[in-house]
């Protein structure tokens, strides 16, 4: 009989809770604890880039918006570029731009905003050109497992359509899903975006 | 080889060299040992859960990379909840360490990971706008903390043992004692958040929101046992908790070996 192999198994997830901002955001549970806290701008006066502002909704399948959720994002600079040392060959972590960051939705009206920038196209590991994106990781009270997904810009048309992600998805219609709309108010732009857990217009979520 | 530039040298992978774009994605996720989205059992999941499948997709650098943490993010009591919030003492309650290694599948460790951490206090109330448990808030407690993992993936903190809470759940729902934990590990398809319980909690084999996991190893591993080999003595019990986060595969043929 074969020797089993030794991996190890992976933790198994658990809910966030309802009170996931002690831990992550421990200003919006109500109190100041660490010098330095993580935020939802992932910008410096000094980040190259188109400035944008993502502003979205969370609905569970009643279209209920979800007021305790909390969103991650990770995503490339301006140049299409991600601050990690896997695509940084040419060495430091870029100071300017982390490419992450962190945000929960207002406790009344549920809505989630992060300043950032447009991120640039990446090139996947076979060499093809991706549409920008940005990657959201969503965890709340009820959600078991953190749910992926992606958000990409409406003014992309042609990128998107060339994206080998959304081409994955099937049926086509479910690809819009995941692109948020360009619009612009006070002379900033808002790329507005709605992730549906469940329903009929249940926004696509990935296996990583 | 290329010797006018030397290698970077990755901090969080024991590697003498970075690893690049062509390196291989994660060990696929295994959800038989993860809770499921719809758990009806724990009623919050019902609308909140996908009904769709997931869509698989091989990971691009999206999801190989992921945010860097240093120690400048960090203030120097972050690991310390026992100080971290003290106004004019201690916190009430059983004065722990909790302590282990953040591992990937193959064993090794994940060093410089960010590992955050949140809690009740010792009465099971939680200081938080949202709970209203008639258990009162602790004046020197504030109840979460974070710490970067060294590097063999080896992280620890300080703080009191949580007590149980009573929950909207079913009519009499009570969440075992248990700390909340986040783990980044190198890329942000490791991301992961869980709950570590303690070991003898006669309320794990009753909690709707432990029993969504369909493996029992699985959840056993939540369990942290009592070690009383790193305890203080005449100061802190100590419990052990060891986090595994996914593998990184090799690429023998399209690069060069890496991950194993």
């Amino acid at each position: 009989m074969p020797q089993p192999l030794d991996y190890l198994k992976e933790t198994a997830s658990q809910t966030a809770g309802p009170y996931v901002h002690i831990g992550l955001i421990p200003a919006m549970a109500g109190f100041d604890i660490f010098e330095k806290n993580f935020s939802n701008v992932l910008v410096t006066p000094n980040t190259p880039g188109e400035r944008i502002t993502l502003e979205g909704k969370v609905f569970d399948g009643s279209g209920t918006p979800l007021r305790d959720v909390l969103l991650e994002i990770w995503q490339a600079n301006a140049t299409g570029r991600y601050n990690h040392p896997a695509d940084r060959p040419a060495g430091a972590v870029d100071e300017e731009f982390r490419g992450w960051g962190r945000a929960g939705s207002d406790f009344e009206s549920g809505l989630v905003t992060f300043e950032t920038i447009k991120p640039g196209a990446i090139i996947d590991k076979a060499g093809r050109k991706c549409a920008p994106h940005v990657n959201i990781w969503i965890v709340a009270r009820g959600i078991n497992i953190g749910l992926s997904t992606r958000l990409y810009f409406s003014d992309e048309e042609a990128a998107n359509a060339a994206d080998p992600v959304l081409n994955l998805v099937e049926p086509p219609v479910r690809r819009a899903t995941l692109i948020a709309t360009r619009g612009e108010r006070a002379g900033k732009v808002v790329y507005s975006f709605t992730i549906n857990l469940q329903g009929a217009e249940e926004t696509v979520f990935f296996d990583v | 080889m290329n010797v006018q530039a030397p290698a970077l040298q990755d901090p969080r992978l024991n590697r003498p060299e970075p690893f690049s774009l062509r390196d291989g994605g994660f060990f696929q996720r295994d959800h038989s040992i993860h809770p499921p989205a719809h758990a009806p059992g724990y009623k919050s999941s019902v609308l909140r859960s996908p009904r769709q499948p997931l869509l698989s997709i091989e990971n691009s650098v999206s999801e190989i990379t992921g945010p860097v943490f240093g120690h400048n993010d960090l203030g120097p009591l972050d690991n310390d909840l026992i100080r971290n919030y003290a106004k004019d003492g201690d916190p009430v309650g059983e004065r722990i360490i909790v302590h282990g290694r953040v591992l990937d599948e193959t064993g090794r460790g994940v060093p410089n990971t960010l590992v955050e951490f949140w809690q009740a206090n010792a009465g099971g109330r939680y200081r938080h706008k949202k709970d209203t448990y008639l258990a009162p808030i602790d004046p020197n407690f504030g109840g979460c903390g974070r710490a970067l993992s060294d590097d063999t993936g080896y992280y620890y903190f300080r703080t009191v043992k949580p007590g149980p809470y009573p929950w909207r759940n079913f009519v009499n729902s009570w969440r075992p004692a248990h700390i909340h934990f986040s783990v980044f590990g190198s890329g942000f398809a490791q991301r992961l958040i869980t709950q570590m319980y303690f070991e003898g909690d006669p309320l794990i084999p009753v909690c709707p929101i432990l029993t969504t996991i369909p493996d029992k190893d699985a959840l056993d591993r939540l369990v942290a046992p009592l070690d009383l080999n790193a305890s203080t003595p005449f100061d802190s019990l100590a419990y052990r908790f060891d986090i595994v986060l996914r593998g990184q595969r090799s690429t023998y043929f399209e690069n060069r070996t890496a991950g194993n």
